[in-house]
């Protein structure tokens, strides 16, 4: 499948603005206000900028974005509609959270009751973007058990390092909870793309170019209907990263390894150097997010396929 | 609205196309007769982008591919007309988020109302016949309409009012018609002459089926001819002989 920029860049920064407000909620609901207001305010600027920027650019691609609003209206059928619907939904738990956590000595109940829904909503937008993709029974590699799992946990891990490194620039970089938390979720994150990856590699196919033709046993194509690339196969016959999958993963891998040690390091030492290097995790998290899209997107291949030469899927 | 229509009710018709891939010779005429519709009707704009250029692109709605199978003497080459199957169960409807894409639920037409779809082009990935193409220049996409524009169009004579693909074929490959009716021509076919799905086990119930290629006829009686004679290896008469001489002076 033919990785759209936008797409990748509203899956990866949306997953790590819902990973950070879900975290942010939780903390309100369970520590009360925020300790210091422009800690507060600043990530609840982070992680609704990144979903906003996220759901901006998620409109670049389409064709029609003046319209894009008619996308809250198929809730019943479509996980499309339905993300759009849920993030809408998920900015107004979080709005009011977000002011009442900056503010000394609010209400805990009341902050804890909109900190879990605002955590609740942000998780299940995440699930509904994944399911936009698992939901495709043409793209065998979407349909895999874990691509549900894979979105949430790089949201979450995402949107831990996120958290430390803005806790670390705000001189909180020693909190337990927070450092243990972020290193457990990228570790996840890891282990979640290798099943992930293992899964699909060992994939056998079971649709061939003679169920797609219904002429059954060896078909070989010999004519293109057209002489040169059409929508179908710019779109849905897309290989150039393919052959490079090896090498991304272990991008991907290397990224979330040092993250991770860049996290252990800043919680652990106790240096002045701590913000820097939470701040490079977030560059080596988001960079192993990105890559870890492009390859959801590239080594995916599509039963339309079958009727473009390739022979099985 | 992009949740499917109850279907297989009393009275309800599910007009689809029957492609004979035994008769048909890869003219494109379909193609065309489609594309120069459909460039005016309910699809249009149909858009092409630099047509006589050196990398030319467009929305097509129908596409006809090549394919060869067996080996041999067995071997075939045969064309393969791939356009919307409009099928019962259409993932591509019920994936749009903004009901543009929808089933008809009087004649099971799948169609996109071009002035509310927003051009996310997800409806295409969930097709596995890749019958809908996007249209860069019109931002919507575009797919077979069944040309529901003739086959109901009053202003066109009675016999006209078919498919531009179905009224192009020159050689009776398509078939129009209505497969909820068992006695209609197109059901008729589709029995007599062992119809077929595309994917089936995908489970999206295509409408329109594909007729097989007729087994080869083998007039031989299985003769096979006799090996040409390869030449310069002679009988070693007179007259091979002459002719051998003269073909070396001449050399």
């Amino acid at each position: 499948m033919h990785p759209a920029y936008s797409v990748i860049l509203f899956t990866t920064a949306s997953g790590a603005g819902y990973g950070l407000l879900a975290l942010l909620g939780l903390t309100g609901a369970s520590h009360g206000s925020a300790s210091d207001f422009w800690f507060g305010a600043v990530s609840m600027l982070v992680a609704l900028g990144l979903i906003t920027v996220g759901l901006l650019s998620s409109t670049f691609h389409l064709g029609h974005p003046e319209r894009a609003w008619r996308a809250f209206s198929q809730w019943r059928s479509s996980w499309l509609s339905r993300e759009g619907v849920l993030a809408v939904a998920t900015y107004i738990p979080a709005c009011l959270f977000g002011l009442l956590w900056v503010l000394p000595d609010s209400n805990e109940i009341l902050l804890a009751i909109l900190g879990i829904s605002t955590a609740i909503l942000a998780m299940v937008t995440v699930v509904c973007t994944a399911m936009i993709y698992a939901s495709l029974a043409t793209i065998r590699a979407w349909r895999h058990w874990m691509v549900v799992p894979v979105y949430l946990i790089f949201s979450i891990a995402t949107g831990a390092v996120l958290l430390f490194a803005l806790a670390s620039v705000f001189g909180r970089s020693g909190i337990p909870a927070l450092g243990v938390i972020t290193i457990v979720a990228l570790l996840l994150a890891g282990l979640a793309k290798l099943i992930y990856w293992i899964g699909i590699d060992n994939m056998k196919p079971i649709y061939t170019m003679g169920d797609a033709t219904g002429l059954g046993g060896d078909v070989r194509q010999w004519e293109l209907p057209h002489t040169s690339e059409n929508y179908i196969q710019s779109e849905m016959g897309y290989r150039v990263a393919r052959k490079h999958a090896r090498k991304l993963r272990m991008i991907v891998g290397g990224c979330l390894a040092a993250a991770l040690l860049l996290v252990w390091a800043a919680f652990s030492l106790e240096s002045d150097a701590a913000p820097v290097f939470a701040v490079a995790a977030v560059v080596l998290s988001g960079i192993a997010a990105v890559v870890e899209r492009w390859l959801f997107f590239a080594q995916a291949r599509h039963v339309v396929s079958l009727f473009y030469g390739e022979q099985s899927v | 609205m992009t949740t499917l229509p109850e279907t297989n009710r009393p009275g309800q018709k599910k007009l689809g196309l029957v492609i004979d891939l035994d008769t048909c010779v890869g003219c494109q005429a379909c193609a065309v007769s489609c594309k120069e519709w459909n460039t005016q009707g309910y699809s249009a704009p149909l858009t092409d982008l630099e047509p006589y250029g050196p990398d030319p692109a467009g929305a097509w709605l129908n596409r006809i591919h090549g394919y060869e199978t067996g080996d041999g003497n067995n071997a075939r080459g045969l064309h393969f007309p791939r356009s919307c199957l409009h099928c019962e169960t259409p993932a591509c409807v019920t994936v749009c988020p903004t009901g543009a894409s929808y089933k008809r639920e009087e004649d099971g037409i799948v169609l996109v109302n071009p002035d509310t779809c927003i051009g996310c082009k997800l409806c295409s990935w969930a097709c596995p016949y890749g019958a809908r193409e996007y249209d860069r220049d019109d931002g919507v996409m575009k797919k077979c309409t069944l040309c529901v524009d003739r086959i109901y169009n009053d202003n066109l004579e009675p016999q006209d009012r078919l498919p531009a693909c179905v009224k192009a074929c020159p050689t009776g490959a398509r078939h129009f018609g209505d497969l909820a009716d068992e006695t209609s021509h197109v059901s008729q076919l589709v029995k007599a002459r062992g119809g077929f799905d595309l994917l089936p086990q995908m489970d999206y119930k295509p409408v329109n089926k594909y007729l097989p290629p007729r087994p080869r006829r083998d007039t031989t009686g299985g003769v096979k001819a006799a090996p040409m004679e390869p030449v310069g290896k002679g009988d070693g008469s007179l007259t091979e002989r002459v002719f051998s001489w003269i073909d070396e002076v001449l050399s």
